[in-house]
């Protein structure tokens, strides 16, 4: 763990800790039997109130709009386009297997037995594909868990994110590596020849 | 008594790649006649209109689960009752098949499973073949 993280930490710690002691002594003063002053609890009050607006403004400034408008739809997208594809090309295993059982039967006899085993096999290692999707689905299901309470939190914190501009700082040959695109993102191979055409001539 | 390999067989998968390696399974293992659908509400429509000598279900499904669907086979006419019903499902918790035990399940299966487990447990539930 970085010197900066720790600190971090530390930061959060503490912030958490005053909160907790001043909710602790407004409640205890409160509870006292004899009279308290009330310019004491404001005097709390007012400690808590700059801890939530210090909160508020953390919270400004870790760009909550590029996590929930951007980061985490592109992650469910990516994983989306993981299932999509795991099951294209499972789809086209089993195609194979299907051809390949076919002609299984023409050859006949012991052969025919082994290939269609073996065939069988890579059915039921296709079964992977079923798997992966479920674990995936749960991890797009925990993602859009994760938004849906950063929302809440900004919401009920009144954090003002509007002047928070998500920006891409990455420079060089670094900013070039986006891919691989998700559909419709991309240009087609087409589209490519045709680029490649228009900068050769 | 030896099982009819022409009994109708109502497999159901919201993977259309699990339908089909089940599927293919079930045909290697001499099965002729399989029916296929994507959720509970879909495979109790068609369990309504036909007679199925087994039924084989995923759980996890929407909108009807395969638990429901299994529950709600249980709970309706006489007929559904014993109808044979293996669940093949990735939920691999004690609970989980304890609560498809007591909702009527025949034998359930822990999904990645081969052609051998599923031979097995058909063969538990409906003879040797």
């Amino acid at each position: 763990m970085s010197n900066e993280s720790v600190n971090e930490d530390e930061i959060k710690e503490g912030k958490k800790d005053r909160i907790v002691s001043i909710i602790s002594s407004v409640v205890n003063k409160v509870g006292q039997d004899e009279k308290v002053s009330l310019a004491a609890i404001m005097t709390e009050l007012r400690d808590l109130l700059l801890v939530i607006e210090e909160t508020r403004q953390d919270l400004g400034m870790v760009r909550t709009t590029e996590i929930t408008g951007d980061s985490i739809p592109g992650a469910t997208d990516e994983l989306d386009a993981i299932v999509a594809s795991t099951s294209e090309a499972t789809g086209a295993i089993m195609d194979c297997c299907d051809v390949i059982q076919e002609k299984a039967g023409e050859v006949g006899g012991e052969n025919a037995a082994a290939i269609t085993d073996e065939v069988m096999k890579i059915f039921e290692a296709c079964s992977f594909q079923d798997i992966t999707g479920q674990r995936v689905s749960k991890v797009v299901k925990t993602f859009r868990n994760i938004e849906e309470k950063i929302d809440k939190l900004v919401h009920v914190l009144g954090v003002n994110t509007s002047n928070v501009q998500s920006e891409d700082t990455r420079q060089g040959d670094e900013a070039l590596m986006n891919g691989p695109q998700l559909s419709g993102q991309g240009v087609s191979q087409e589209d490519i020849d045709k680029i490649m055409a228009e900068l050769d001539g | 008594m030896a099982v009819d390999m022409n009994m109708n067989v109502l497999i159901v998968d919201d993977y259309t790649t699990m339908l089909r390696i089940i599927k293919n399974l079930l045909k290697q293992l001499g099965f002729n006649n399989i029916d296929e659908a994507t959720d509970g509400t879909m495979a109790f429509e068609k369990v309504k209109i036909k007679e199925y000598g087994l039924v084989i279900s995923d759980w996890n499904m929407e909108p009807m689960s395969g638990f429901e669907f299994l529950k709600k086979i249980r709970a309706s006419e006489e007929k559904f009752k014993t109808v044979p019903f293996i669940m093949i499902t990735a939920e691999s918790k004690t609970e989980n098949v304890i609560a498809a035990k007591q909702a009527g399940v025949n034998n359930y299966i822990v999904k990645p499973f081969n052609a051998e487990t599923l031979k097995g447990k058909i063969s538990s539930v409906l003879g040797d073949f």
